[in-house]
């Protein structure tokens, strides 16, 4: 595709799209699709024909609008209407009131604004309001324009110098600068390079990357294209879990779709730039997510970290230099590009500035998928946001960073969301996930729960994460039990310290957040199991009591 | 000065730990002028006394009897000492865990299956525990010998620190095994 | 993995435990430490193979890092200080020794390698006179299947000893490792008996290598082939000598 093509078709697009004068986008994200959105998507496309206004409302497969907890959502541009819990007997009053009267169904509207109020859309721009299975759609709201702008009016160095000046770091958890990891991938030697996006997102509830790639695949394309382009490399892989088959497929359609407009292969928009981007699916380890991992899984030999030294910058795939960055920081990548590396700096905080994207779950009003501005209290997330905890409950701990976050109580509500001081408080930025609890769940119930999770996904390479999170997670199911004494919580911290120091990728090096911080914000509730047996949620000694405990 | 007083007790083992005792050959005489052994298989007194100093404890935890004069001595003793692999891990005592099969198919193995005379499991003897336990896991343990058996010289001189009033060190004197 | 550096290459200098050394760019701290006669701990790893960095054993301080570092795995670089031993790697080795030890039922007074084997002298060597941690009693199925060898998979240490022996000296790469975490397992070809893996070429080295009883020559006290064999395979890396 020739530059002037683009342009061109962007017009076109955006004139098809404002030929319309009503736009409805019906969610078929995995959130939804449970919930019959296919099934409202159709009812809606003949309720439009029925009521003969075809020619004036466009009717749209979507992905994510970021409710999932009115699912099927519906949101109808301009002005945009979100109806809620649309089912298909519904769908023709709303055409009828608000594409033909023009009056909207306000019974059906979800009225809930703060939800929305306190959020900034960079990553999920598109999100909701494009088909991701149309490469157009994607093009009219200004597609594929960075890539233009990166390989027509700027050097390799200039790209990885605005990405630098933004101050984006990665988004996969570590928070590493981009730009800084870009620059190493650019220096090292060796040839050909690699690009990987990282998509293995397997920490139980979270979907956030899912979601990304369900509803807006190209601008995580077009991000890897852009760093390819940076770090000169030639090839890319998106390494994404097979057990997210709407993600795996819409990326396939998407790459497919960016392959015969020109957006991948030889010589991209004329110049001399070529890429490519190659699908990998993983099969079904959480710590395959783990760069190094990665890796080994894409080379096909057993998703195994490895030390680094070397970095994946030096000697990464099949020993060649390789940039590896989360899916969530390739799509703020053309953003920036286009609107600029000041402007993005402006958002967030200082040290820690744009966005991020996070699933809000657990004992929420609101779950659903979220992005804030970094700096955002947690207090804010959860209240105005996700509008507290259910009627009657009182809130007890919040959790961020997915199975190897740290829980924060309630007195830690005004810490701001950045790298630096969740992991000051002992939880992480991880993958993006923040899970509410409430009073009525046990807090060492818990940490024994997502221990187990990370003795499931450990590998097995080292002793501290295989041996001692399974040691760990044994101590704390006899504390659930009445078993233990209040030594074993000093033994507990001690065996958490070695995990934590002596772990040889980040699984095992966060795996005792959890019980770490549950020791520290809620112990009485340790002391509660160990000298009372008893479990001030109920939740625990369901079992009865072991055969013995130390005296 | 009134003599240390220091008593040995035997739950599942192979007594292995004691034969390793005597062979502190003539020490034992050294030792005796120093302490007053209260309790021992070696010496026929029924029940564990009050009040003792020292206990060295061979053997694991095999049986609910054996649980709860565990908890007996561990109340009546000041130090109390895992004396051998069996008392410190387990050890081949504990190898009956690996069955996992309940201890009543245990019994049936041991008294059934793996004999030809007399089949039948007895009836006169104290429940076995659902596994068998190393000592610090039914209750706080003062100082550990491993070794199976741990060796006499070894023994004598982890007495002889605590009679003196020091804790031994066992920095690369001790092997399991 | 660090590669084993061939040819010229540039020197550099390094502190250990205060003493200054000077080192080849791109070797582990451990193999820089050996060759200084500077002594860390290690099991998993192996000289003459790649390095594996699992076990934890032999890890150190780096000053200006408030991690510790497996030092078979880390390459030394210029104007290092590294800490080979105090209070905290101390502490974290024997919770390294301890966690293996508890992991699957060793029983050494019963044990093809007692008095030979590695993590039980690492054991007396580090003070784990006894278990913190409740210990494990897997009843995984012995195979004896091979005409000369044994496979013991309760008292394996997943050290990959073998595996890596397998693949990088005798090049079959029958052995791996299968399932994950705690659950792993050392297996033959596709999990086959091992009389029936085809790609063994019963060289032995696996036994020859394995640093508890895992892997042994029947009849033969663990002792006499690690002491004659493992000594002078390891050292000249002789592989056309075997044992049997």
């Amino acid at each position: 595709m020739k530059p002037d093509e683009l342009r061109n078709l962007a017009q076109r697009e955006a004139e098809l799209r404002k030929s319309y004068r009503y736009r409805i986008n019906v969610c078929c994200s995995s959130g939804c699709m449970p919930f019959g959105a296919l099934k409202v998507l159709s009812a809606f496309k003949d309720a439009v024909k029925e009521l003969g206004v075809e020619e004036e409302c466009y009717v749209a497969r979507t992905g994510c609008i970021g409710t999932c907890s009115i699912a099927p959502a519906v949101l109808v541009e301009p002005g945009d209407y979100l109806y809620q819990n649309v089912t298909t007997d519904k769908v023709k009053e709303i055409v009828k009131e608000h594409i033909v009267n023009g009056r909207p169904v306000k019974e059906m509207l979800y009225g809930n604004e703060a939800y929305f109020k306190k959020q900034l859309r960079i990553v999920l721009r598109n999100a909701g309001k494009i088909d991701p299975l149309r490469i157009e759609d994607y093009i009219a709201v200004g597609g594929y324009y960075a890539l233009l702008k990166a390989l027509t009016r700027m050097t390799p160095e200039g790209v990885i110098e605005e990405v630098a000046l933004s101050g984006l770091k990665g988004r996969g958890g570590a928070g590493f600068l981009t730009g800084l990891k870009w620059r190493y991938v650019a220096r090292a030697t060796g040839s050909p390079k690699y690009v990987i996006a990282n998509l293995d997102e397997g920490d139980p509830g979270v979907f956030a990357n899912r979601t990304l790639a369900e509803a807006d695949p190209h601008a995580i394309i077009e991000g890897m294209a852009i760093a390819a382009y940076a770090v000169g490399a030639s090839k890319g892989y998106i390494y994404v879990r097979s057990e997210y088959p709407l993600a795996v497929e819409t990326l396939k359609k998407a790459i497919e779709a960016a392959r015969s407009m020109g957006f991948l292969g030889e010589k991209i928009f004329e110049t001399v730039f070529s890429f490519d981007i190659e699908l990998r699916l993983g099969a079904g380890a959480f710590v395959a997510g783990e760069e190094t991992a990665i890796l080994a899984s894409i080379e096909g030999r057993r998703a195994m970290p490895r030390p680094r030294p070397p970095y994946p910058a030096h000697s990464g795939l099949w020993g060649k230099p390789t940039l590896i960055n989360n899916v969530e920081t390739f799509a703020n990548v053309p953003v920036i590009l286009l609107k600029g590396s000041e402007w993005f700096a402006s958002i967030g905080v200082k040290n820690c500035t744009g966005t991020k994207c996070f699933s809000l779950t657990g004992k929420v009003n609101n779950p659903g998928l979220i992005e804030v501005p970094m700096g955002i209290t947690l207090g804010e997330v959860v209240f105005e946001i996700g509008g507290g905890v259910p009627p009657g409950r009182k809130f007890k701990a919040v959790q961020v960073g997915g199975p190897s976050g740290g829980f924060l109580p309630e007195n830690l509500l005004n810490l701001p969301i950045d790298y630096e001081s969740l992991n000051k408080a002992g939880a992480i930025m991880g993958s993006g996930g923040i899970v509410v609890l409430d009073d009525t769940s046990c807090m060492v119930d818990t940490a024994k729960f997502f221990t187990e999770f990370c003795v499931d996904e450990s590998c097995g390479k080292c002793v501290p994460c295989r041996a001692g999170l399974y040691k760990l997670y044994k101590i704390l199911d006899g504390f659930t039990r009445g078993k233990g004494s209040l030594e074993d919580l000093n033994k507990v911290e001690e065996l958490c310290e070695f995990i934590k120091e002596a772990s040889l990728c980040g699984l095992g090096q966060t795996a005792p957040n959890p019980t770490l911080t549950t020791l520290k914000y809620f112990r009485d509730e340790y002391i509660a199991h160990i000298v009372e047996k008893k479990c001030p949620a109920g939740k625990c000694f369901k079992n009865g009591g072991g055969e013995s405990g130390v005296e | 000065m009134a003599k240390v007083r220091l008593a040995t007790v035997w739950l599942s083992g192979c007594s292995g730990c004691h034969m390793s005792f005597l062979d502190q050959d003539e020490k034992l005489l050294e030792l005796a002028d120093k302490v007053e052994l209260v309790h021992s298989p070696i010496a026929d007194i029924k029940d564990f006394p009050e009040n003792v100093d020292i206990t060295l404890v061979e053997g694991a935890v095999g049986n609910e009897e054996q649980l709860e004069l565990l908890k007996k001595i561990r109340r009546r003793t000041r130090i109390l000492i895992a004396f051998g692999d069996c008392a410190v891990n387990g050890n081949v005592t504990a190898l009956r865990n690996i069955l996992n099969e309940g201890r009543e198919n245990v019994l049936k193995r041991a008294y059934v299956e793996n004999t030809m005379f007399n089949q039948g499991v007895p009836t006169q003897i104290p429940r076995l525990t659902e596994r068998v336990f190393a000592l610090n896991e039914v209750v706080k343990v003062d100082f550990y010998i491993p070794g199976c058996p741990p060796p006499a010289s070894l023994i004598n001189y982890v007495l002889n620190e605590f009679l003196d009033g020091r804790i031994p060190v066992l920095d690369g004197k001790f092997k399991y095994g | 993995m660090v590669e084993e550096n061939q040819g010229l290459s540039k020197m550099i200098e390094l502190t250990i435990d205060d003493k200054k050394v000077v080192a080849k760019e791109g070797d582990s701290i451990l193999k820089v430490a050996r060759e200084n006669k500077i002594y860390i701990p290690a099991l998993c790893y192996l000289e003459g193979v790649s390095s594996f960095g699992g076990c934890r054993v032999c890890v150190v301080e780096i000053k200006g890092s408030t991690r510790v570092f497996a030092s078979c795995v880390t390459p030394v670089s210029e104007g290092m200080e590294v800490i080979t031993d105090s209070e905290r790697l101390r502490r974290y080795r024997k919770w390294a020794i301890e966690l293996l030890l508890a992991e699957r039922p060793h029983v050494c007074s019963v044990c093809v390698a007692n008095g030979s084997c590695e993590l039980q002298q690492l054991a007396t060597e580090l003070g784990v006179d006894h278990l913190r941690v409740e210990r494990e009693w897997t009843n995984y199925e012995l195979d004896l299947t091979h005409e000369r060898f044994a496979y013991d998979p309760n008292r394996c240490i997943l050290c990959t000893r073998c595996i890596r022996v397998c693949d990088e000296i005798e090049g079959v790469h029958t052995i791996d490792l299968m399932f994950r975490g705690k659950n792993s397992k050392v297996i033959f070809d596709l999990d086959d008996k091992w009389s029936f893996a085809e790609s063994c070429t019963s060289c032995g080295k696996c036994s020859a290598v394995c640093p508890v009883g895992a892997l042994y020559v029947k009849g033969k006290p663990h002792s006499e082939v690690k002491k004659k064999e493992l000594v002078s395979f390891v050292i000249s890396r002789r592989i056309e000598k075997t044992i049997g």
